[in-house]
């Protein structure tokens, strides 16, 4: 039963991402991403990481996608007209994408599809706890640092004038 | 799972959808109720005896007003931002224990539809879900109103999403898991939550408030400025939905606040009467349900009784009191802890 939830699922993804790229109305992208964000939920749950899962949700779906409607909805952004690109920045973006489309695909060659365990216990809440603070202590530290970091960054930016 | 299991837990869902449904109906008719004899009138009294019959009246009411969707909508959205509220609005109760367990036939059935080992996180995760109908209806109806009450609605929640979340962590650092069954039942008798975390409790229900979008914090909604809020445009059914989903919600809340800190369907002295498991059990789901009401009650007492704040008021309060309180709290408990572990001497 979970591998026909995970075709479907996996089907729900890939078309909710492809909307996302391919509408033209920023409203509705954030929309399909949102909706992509849910897929993505679903594949967590099917791997046993259901606390990977819920923060998932409440970190992307709850908080920053909130945030992305936001400005959308505040610059009224659902105009259709949109000013034509030049034919070099056109270029530009279909050779990166898929430079990094290269980068993703050779990331994702060595994987071994065997080691994929639906019954792992990484996800859980427990055992996500003790390898955070035990084998990963200090990394795990350096990157709250890094996060106070940027919320002092961004409250000086957001200043107005700095005495 | 066995077959007779399966049986239960549908019929259990089923119930758990029909009581938060009832009870959100009669939230209207209560909420009616409790305003007039605050402000000593006599409220609802013509449909039924007392009234009782005026939310079904209401119900078809909303049902047979004319649905106009605006010119200038977005039809899609406009109707997906009422249903997605409803839908967020329902999807909560699953988590929740409503009782401890029955065993019939040798076979225990627990009285909660799935004890998911991340209970609270799931609730927070829907209800950070439940922010997009109230956006996505506002933008959708094309009104400057409705815009300004989404905005509003949003903001305001994400705000107290954060000190809601810090109080329940140090509410998490003391019971050491996530499950809300676990929680519960580590509060038997009256060793419940609130007498070992008050401070967290006051922030929790604050931020209930702010959450639920219930006076003192119903900006987003606020009459004399901004016209009915973020459903200024909205007609018939869907304007039903979202009074509806607001009932519901504080239902789920009066529910979450209660098993987190008021010992869920734990009560003192029940334990010395020896009374059999199921009968405990029983008279377990009515304790709850009675916390529950009293809660509710409790929203809508301070509903006729405090008046809204100033939008500035609003957010200094989440982000210049509430926070630091919560984080203040929660060093609190961290220190607490260490100081029952016996890891620092004094």
């Amino acid at each position: 039963m979970s591998q026909y939830a995970f075709y479907i699922l996996s089907a729900l993804s890939v078309a909710s991402a492809l909307m996302t790229v391919f509408n033209r109305k920023p409203v509705y992208s954030v929309l399909y991403l949102i909706f992509f964000f849910f897929t993505l939920f679903g594949h967590y749950i099917l791997l046993n990481a259901q606390f990977l899962a819920a923060v998932h949700l409440i970190v992307y779906a709850g908080a920053i996608m909130v945030l992305f409607l936001f400005i959308i909805m505040m610059l009224n952004l659902n105009k259709e007209v949109e000013p034509n690109k030049s034919i070099v920045a056109k270029f530009a973006a279909v050779i990166s994408g898929g430079l990094l489309m290269i980068v993703v695909v050779s990331a994702m060659k060595g994987v071994d599809a065997a080691a994929i365990n639906q019954h792992s216990e990484i996800g859980l809440v427990e055992t996500l706890g003790s390898v955070l603070y035990n084998k990963y202590m200090l990394p795990f530290e350096m990157v709250s640092v890094l996060f106070l970091t940027a919320i002092v960054g961004a409250v000086m930016l957001g200043k107005k004038e700095i005495k | 799972m066995e077959y007779s299991e399966l049986i239960f837990k549908v019929i259990f869902v089923i119930a758990v959808f029909a009581v938060s449904l009832l009870i959100a109906m009669y939230s209207t008719y209560a909420e009616r109720k409790i305003a007039a004899f605050m402000q000593d009138r006599v409220g609802p009294d013509r449909a039924g005896p007392f009234g009782i019959l005026q939310p079904l009246a209401d119900g078809v009411k909303m049902f047979m007003k004319e649905e106009i969707i605006p010119a200038n909508a977005d039809k899609a959205l406009f109707i997906l931002g009422p249903s997605l509220m409803m839908l967020t609005a329902c999807m909560t109760g699953v988590v929740i224990p409503w009782g401890n367990s029955l065993i019939i036939n040798g076979q225990e059935y627990i009285l909660q539809i799935t004890d998911v080992n991340i209970g609270i996180l799931y609730i927070f995760a829907v209800i950070s879900i439940g922010v997009y109908g109230i956006m996505i209806g506002g933008w959708a109806s094309n009104n400057k109103y409705s815009l300004l009450g989404a905005i509003r609605a949003s903001s305001q929640m994400i705000s107290y999403e954060l000190a809601m979340g810090m109080a329940i962590i140090s509410l998490v650092m003391m019971t050491g898991t996530l499950s809300l069954r676990e929680i519960v039942l580590q509060q038997p008798g009256a060793h419940w939550n609130v007498f070992y975390q008050p401070l967290g409790f006051l922030i929790f229900l604050v931020c209930a408030f702010a959450e639920t979008n219930r006076t003192p914090f119903d900006l987003p909604e606020c009459e004399t400025e901004l016209v009915g809020g973020y459903h200024t445009e909205y007609s018939s059914m869907k304007l039903g939905f979202y009074l509806f989903a607001e009932y519901i919600n504080m239902f789920i809340s009066s529910a979450v606040i209660s098993a987190l800190y008021f010992g869920g369907f734990n009560m003192p002295f029940i334990g010395g009467l020896g009374l059999s498991h199921n009968m405990l059990a029983i008279l377990g789901v009515v304790f709850f349900f009675a916390k529950i009401f009293f809660f509710i009650f409790f929203f809508m007492w301070v509903r006729w009784t405090i008046p809204r704040f100033r939008y500035d008021q609003l957010m200094n309060l989440g982000w210049k009191v509430m926070i630091p309180l919560s984080i203040v709290n929660m060093l609190l408990t961290g220190l607490f802890l260490l100081w029952r572990n016996g890891l620092f001497h004094f």
